[in-house]
């Protein structure tokens, strides 16, 4: 009998809900079948700990005496954008910090960014904003430096345009030198290969044609509870599928909203990627609500199953050559060593599994325990049969909009 | 008879060195010992090597300003690396640049990296390659 997520949500309430995780649901499936999981459980809950790129923060800082309109600011010497309001501001995890020398000194180290800057507010730490402005009869302060705490904010949340990305690169080096990407160092020769994604405990890989995720999900984000707010930026849901209706590289993704004073700086984490940049980590839990067999058959997807195309990060992908090498699967990456070009080529992972496994366990004790319950959502994302695809951007010297 | 001194150095090889014998030039010309704990290098590519390099002390001086005097940078190992370990995700990040296998991953159900204190050689290498600046050097 199909259930509904009211259905499910009665059983979190006496706390009667079958909860289990992506990877504990492999198994149960496999003995059990289809139709009697269906049955007989409510949520499979998933979860991702990744450096993911396109996160940041609003905060509103509030006002000061006199009144400033604060035009351009930095949060301990990084970049903070001051172009919404009169004291709310836009603090993104990839800024690097304005005296940061950069590649300069190649490979740059990045030690310190927005995402640093993120997690030290959120340990409760204080944080330097410097703030100029030209002055207004309204806002006559010019400038401003003081020290900010996240608890004395009015409001600060994180406020991620694209995050969850379902499936993703497997970046090697086919150069004859070391190359320091945003999926970490790569060594010549295919020395080595480095991917990202939680794979089988990925919350969009749960959900592949995204039945059940959607805008107003309640998720698991940095520690407590968030919602989906949009489809993420680059969000493609049109790629290529294989037999179980995964995408075979990079395809959905998801943005994402949620109250910092609220998270916990060990699912919230500055990353700092040698010749790179800076990023942040953040750990994302979805729970998938078990509708029916259908649903069953999504959630027991194995990591055997999800393959991802290896990229050349020397040359095509920098230029934007689509050239696919090879394409592998999880099960593979995660044992460490997969072959490419008859050749046996190292696998690493930028994307922690042990802390993805935590947060879906986390999120699993949270429903068992009647502390989290499903939302329905308000409106579903763009599927596999929009049409929608992920358009590069081609570079033109003339205007066309004019005859 | 003069002391036997050793020295663990981390060397990097440009490109336009990995053809030439450096490592057989140490042995032969000054009369040195090395043990070669890792290297990474290839044909036409550019390499690193982590080296114990054992010898009198005029031999193993005169050895070094040999490798200097032909252009390759070198930098001694003396510190030890270690794990700030609530810092460290399990990305696995470090896994592909530590050259000594004391970063592994030895359980693949976990998939928690483990650092072997007794297999690290101190090339710091770990150290600017991990994400989450868990890996330091120190005294």
């Amino acid at each position: 009998m199909p259930k509904t997520i009211e259905e499910i949500n009665a059983k979190i309430r006496e706390r009667k809900a079958v909860v289990f995780t992506a990877e504990e649901i492999i198994p149960y499936v496999e003995e059990k079948g289809p139709k009697k999981t269906a049955d007989s459980v409510d949520v499979v809950t998933t979860g991702t700990f990744s450096p993911m790129c396109s996160s940041g923060a609003f905060l509103n800082v509030g006002h000061t005496a006199p009144r400033m309109k604060i035009q351009k600011a930095w949060l301990n010497g990084v970049a903070a954008y001051g172009g919404i309001a009169a004291c709310d501001i836009y603090l993104g995890a990839a800024q690097i910090h304005d005296e940061d020398v950069a590649n300069k000194i190649y490979p740059g180290r990045f030690e310190y960014g927005g995402g640093h800057v993120i997690e030290d507010l959120i340990s409760g730490k204080d944080v330097l904003l410097r703030a100029t402005s030209y002055g207004t009869d309204c806002y006559p302060r010019k400038e401003l430096e003081t020290y900010i705490r996240l608890k004395d904010l009015n409001q600060a949340f994180l406020m991620n345009p694209r995050n969850c990305y379902q499936n993703y690169n497997v970046a090697v080096n086919c150069s004859s030198r070391v190359i320091y990407t945003y999926l970490g160092v790569l060594q010549p020769n295919m020395g080595n290969m480095n991917f990202s994604s939680a794979g089988q405990l990925s919350p969009l890989l749960n959900d592949p044609f995204l039945r059940t995720i959607g805008i107003g999900t309640r998720i698991f984000l940095g520690g407590n509870i968030g919602y989906v707010v949009w489809e993420g930026t680059q969000h493609n849901p049109t790629v290529e599928r294989n037999g179980f209706g995964v995408p075979v590289e990079g395809a959905g993704t998801i943005a994402v909203i949620g109250d910092m004073k609220a998270m916990n700086a060990r699912y919230v984490k500055g990353v700092s990627m040698l010749g790179y940049g800076v990023s942040l980590a953040i750990g994302i839990g979805i729970p998938i609500p078990i509708l029916d067999e259908e649903m069953v058959r999504f959630v027991s997807i194995r990591d055997e199953d999800i393959v991802a195309p290896v990229i050349d990060y020397s040359d095509p992908y920098p230029n934007r050559r689509s050239e696919i090498i090879a394409h592998v699967n999880y099960r593979d990456l995660r044992n460490g060593v997969v072959e490419v070009l008859e050749k046996q080529v190292q696998a690493a992972s930028l994307s922690s599994y042990p802390m993805a496994r935590e947060i879906a366990h986390t999120l699993k004790e949270w429903v068992e325990k009647g502390m989290f319950f499903l939302s329905e959502r308000v409106c579903a994302l763009p599927g596999a049969d929009s049409g929608q695809a992920f358009k590069p951007l081609e570079i033109r010297k003339e205007r066309g909009d004019l005859r | 008879m003069k002391r036997v001194v050793s020295k663990n150095i981390l060397l990097h090889y440009p490109k336009e060195h990995t053809e030439k014998p450096i490592i057989s030039n140490l042995i032969k010309r000054y009369d040195l010992t090395v043990n070669i704990s890792r290297a990474r290098i290839g044909q036409d590519e550019e390499g690193t090597m982590v080296i114990e390099i054992s010898g009198k002390k005029d031999d193993l001086d005169a050895g070094l300003n040999y490798l200097r005097d032909i252009g390759l940078s070198y930098k001694p190992i003396s510190m030890i690396v270690q794990r700030v370990d609530d810092k460290c995700t399990h990305c696995s990040a470090c896994t592909v640049v530590c050259p000594s296998g004391a970063l592994v991953i030895e359980n693949r159900a976990s998939m928690e990296v483990i650092f072997k204190q007794d297999k690290c050689i101190g090339c710091g290498l770990c150290i600017p390659a991990c994400p989450y600046s868990a890996m330091v050097m120190s005294e």
